[in-house]
């Protein structure tokens, strides 16, 4: 029922994270479940790495890629589930640890989750390993009987044999097939004859979500254990220069006050209260670092420059709309920002580690279980093996856990109160502070209008901050950051631009200030989409056509794209005037392998932006939930719309302004509107979920407040301006 | 020493006055699924009852607190059988990541103890928890659903 399985006991197996969740039952109850429950009871047999059958017929799935509210646990389960053919009211799920991939070789490959990867990414190996166990577990039985495996038969876990009127169960059998050799001649189902994958089923990990009983990395407790609570220069880069331990270490429950590193102090207490206020009263001196005066009037400045510098880097280029510019009936031009989001996940970072001279181990939440482990080994002093990372299910993160910056906090912590568990929290503070911020950009577009209105040349120059420049480096191509351009890439099928213009130009100034960027769900997609289809709602205003047709028009050679828009417009009525008072907007844009499109429905009063309702249509291939990727998008827009309206983290002295909800507001349940999704999957290729739809909430939104009042909103956020009609 | 009734339970805990209720609670009590969201009384994850009121006990110090007043979280919500409004969670499947939704879930059958027939708009003014996830859409509807359940 629960991830406290493994808390602190390694469970039997090793390699087994998190618990087993019932699927189907409603198993409420005050108490907690104990250690080594459901899991390491019985002699649990692993018919391969994905797939372990208990002799009570319970199936095991291993999820190898990290749940945070996305849903993907479910639907990986569901991918094997459906190639096992097992019964799916009997199937729990296990969380891999990466300690347990690594001894085997990485047999579960790839556990990081991000960039909407966790289906897309592993659906092929995931559906394999479900179909190889099938192929073992019948063959297991087959021999049993002395029969060929071809004439058996297999229906939600029962095997049986036709001809001679036998029949076991996957239970009976796992044992012995463990021992089969694996085929290697498989054939996956078609997706059409799914009847688990493929259908709107529940999220097998929900129960103990509702009763307070799921056990999230804030929630740790061990015998012994302390918590830490650290603060790091406020100042991104800045130094900590000294503060008074002797101020604070006589308070009730205050046991140390430790150099984190260079830039980090902590109070390690008893309890989290009593560390906080001790950290609140801690006298801390900082070596601000050259950045100390740095203001958002600065770093805008910084980018504007940008926006005509010289040497930017080329991410789409098609004949010369630079010269076309220079000689066109008509330029249109507009410029357009969008500031610092925090991520901002109801779960604060958190890990908890225990560190001895002979092994570390961490329990927390993380999205790269691998580079958790490494981070934890290095930060450790101890060589990957004798370290453990225990993976959890997180309370949101968006990507800021895609960074591995808190485990080596937690563990430099640790390392200094050797053998006691180490609960390190974040506050909320120090999370909106210290996070690692979607990017600011600007964008200037120019576009070429010969005589009759049509566009001759669009050029879109974004200025601004590159998240690989300081996340991967290593990434970086030597003219700039290959993610730059998600949404306007001249074609793959990853994140290809929607439009056909004769002369194109897409480039990209680097500009990057000291406050540390990061992958920010949707990550450039987000910004790029509201630049790009906001533009082009421009362009049809400034030549009196109808957004729709316009972009019929430079659509007509991208029918994927063009498909998702005409059933997000179908769906919000574009044809129909909408009541009176009402205005709608449009926006797509394909992302993360997927093609996204909405509608929005608005009115404005008095100034006031109320959004009625939006329509998502979405192709991601295939579906493998569709109440998932229902929820998804509901949420998504949530997540997009928040920032749109109300994101904004600003800097001042060189710190981020923003502490809390109250000064970074997000939305509420007041404002959601009412939220339709068009699922179309066409198959024949894997798109992700999680993120593409997040990036045309707000422009479709931004389209349709145009419509409305006359007003182009093109500095986000929203709050900052003025929608009463003059 | 402080005591607190909780989930039907007298406790005595040896803490500093100023501390919120929600860390007593948490850490204490050792009761950890009322959660920490904001500690500024903004995001509803720390909701619990008080006397039958929605509360957000990370604002709430425990000298403000008296024995008398009758205080459960969610595990003293649903201890005996799911409360409806779990019930309805659990049929739209309103969870994403779930960290909000034990204090969303205080705060839906509070709300539903004061006001058995909440229009969309009550729901809407009324259910003002953070949801990072997005899940307002079924939040919404599974207040409805509840209520409808409740009111039989
Ligand atoms: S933690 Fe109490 S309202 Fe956010
Ligand atoms: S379900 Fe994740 S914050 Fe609400």
């Amino acid at each position: 029922m629960s991830t406290i399985s493994s808390l602190p006991a390694v469970s039997r197996r090793g390699f087994l994270g998190g618990g087993a969740a019932m699927a189907g039952a409603f198993a409420f109850g005050f108490s907690f479940p104990l250690p080594g429950r459901a899991v390491a009871q019985q002699a649990a047999r692993e018919v391969n790495a994905w797939v372990v059958i208990q002799p009570d017929e319970t199936v095991i799935i291993r999820i190898a890629r990290v749940e945070m509210g996305q849903g993907s646990l479910t639907g990986l389960a569901q991918l094997a589930a459906e190639e096992l053919d097992c019964d799916w009211d009997k199937v729990r799920f296990e969380l891999v640890k990466p300690m347990a991939n690594r001894s085997r070789d990485k047999v579960w490959k790839d556990l990081s989750t991000g960039g909407s990867r966790a289906i897309r990414g592993s659906q092929d190996y995931v559906r394999m390993g479900g179909a190889t166990a099938r192929a073992m577990l019948v063959e297991a039985a087959a021999q049993g009987w002395g029969v060929p495996a071809s004439e058996c038969r297999v229906s939600k876990g029962v095997i049986s044999h036709p001809a001679s009127s036998r029949s076991t169960t996957y239970g009976a059998v796992a044992g012995a097939a463990n021992a089969i050799i694996p085929p290697t001649d498989i054939t996956l189902k078609d997706p059409e004859d799914w009847t688990i994958a493929g259908q709107p089923l529940k999220r097998i990990d929900t129960m103990d979500k509702l009763n307070g009983s799921l056990v999230y990395g804030m929630d740790i407790s061990m015998p012994d254990m302390l918590v830490a609570i650290p603060k790091a220069c406020p100042v991104h880069g800045g130094k900590l220069k000294s503060f008074d331990a002797a101020a604070v270490s006589g308070m009730r429950g205050v046991k140390h006050v430790i150099k984190v590193d260079d830039e980090t102090v902590a109070v390690v207490a008893d309890t989290f209260w009593r560390a906080k206020t001790a950290l609140d009263a801690l006298p801390i001196e900082w070596d601000e670092g050259e950045n100390a005066r740095v203001s958002s009037a600065d770093i805008a400045k910084m980018l504007r420059e940008g926006l005509t510098a010289d040497t930017p880097y080329v991410g789409n280029r098609v004949g010369d709309a630079k010269a076309t510019l220079g000689g066109a009936a008509r330029v249109i031009e507009a410029d357009y920002s969008f500031p610092y989001q925090n991520h901002a996940p109801m779960e604060v970072l958190s890990a908890t580690v225990r560190w001895t001279p002979e092994r570390c181990e961490m329990w927390g939440p993380t999205q790269v279980p691998d580079a958790a482990l490494d981070t934890l080994a290095s930060a450790a002093g101890l060589p990957p093996e004798k370290c453990e990372v225990h993976v959890m299910r997180i309370g949101g993160s968006f990507g800021r856990r895609l960074f591995t910056d808190y485990v080596r906090m937690a563990t430099l912590i640790a390392k200094q109160v050797p053998g006691a568990p180490v609960k390190m929290m974040w506050t909320r503070e120090e999370d909106m502070v210290q996070g690692r911020f979607h990017p600011v950009t600007q964008c200037r577009l120019r576009a070429a209008l010969d005589a009759d209105g049509e566009v001759e040349a669009l050029h879109m120059r974004i200025s601004g901050q590159s998240i690989m420049a300081y996340m991967r480096p290593n990434i970086m191509t030597e003219n700039g950051d290959p993610i730059m351009f998600q949404g306007l890439m001249p074609g793959g099928a990853e994140m290809a631009i929607g439009y056909s213009f004769p002369n194109l130009l897409i480039d990209h100034a680097m500009r990057n200030p000291h406050v540390r960027p990061g992958p920010w769900r949707g990550v450039n997609l987000n910004q790029n989409a509201v630049y790009l289809e906001c533009f082009i709602d421009e362009i049809a205003a400034a030549t009196g056509q109808d957004p729709l047709a316009l972009r019929r028009k430079l659509m007509k050679n991208h029918p994927k794209h063009l498909a998702v828009l005409e059933a997000a417009a179908k769906g919000i009525g574009w044809d129909t005037p909408p009541e009176k008072g009402r205005a709608r907007g449009l926006a797509q844009i394909m992302g993360f392998g997927s093609y996204v499109a909405a509608a929005a429905e608005v009115s404005v009063t008095n100034g006031e932006l109320r959004i009625h309702r939006i329509v998502a249509a979405t192709n991601p291939g295939y579906v493998v939930n569709p109440q998932q990727v229902d929820a998804q998008i509901s949420g998504s827009f949530v997540y997009g719309l928040s920032a749109m309206l109300h994101g904004e983290c600003t800097v001042k002295d060189g710190r981020i302004e923003q502490e809390n909800f109250d000064s970074y507001t997000v939305m509420r349940l007041d404002e959601m509107p009412d939220v339709e999704v068009i699922s179309m999957p066409s198959g024949g290729f894997w798109g992700g979920v999680g993120e593409p739809t997040i990036a045309v909430a707000a422009p479709a939104v931004l389209n349709a407040v145009f419509a409305a009042t006359g007003k182009r909103v093109r500095n986000l956020p929203l709050k900052n301006a003025d929608l009463n009609m003059s | 020493m402080a005591k607190l009734n909780i989930n039907g339970r007298i406790v005595e805990v040896d803490v500093e006055d100023d501390t919120p209720l929600l860390w007593v609670i948490r850490e204490h009590v050792g009761l950890t699924g009322t959660k920490y969201g904001c500690g500024v009384a903004q995001c509803g994850a720390c909701t619990v009852h008080v006397d039958g009121v929605a509360t957000r006990s990370c604002v709430l110090p425990i000298s403000a607190v008296e024995e008398s007043e009758k205080i459960v979280t969610i595990e003293g919500l649903g201890a005996e059988k799911p409360h409806p409004v779990q019930q309805a969670w659990a049929e739209l499947d309103v969870a994403q990541c779930g960290y909000c939704q034990v204090g969303m879930i205080m705060a839906a059958s509070s709300l539903l103890a004061q006001n058995p027939n909440p229009s969309d708009a009550d729901i809407r003014a009324e259910m003002t928890n953070i949801c990072r996830c997005g899940t307002y859409g079924r939040v919404l509807a599974g207040v409805k659903l509840a209520a409808e359940r409740m009111r039989g």
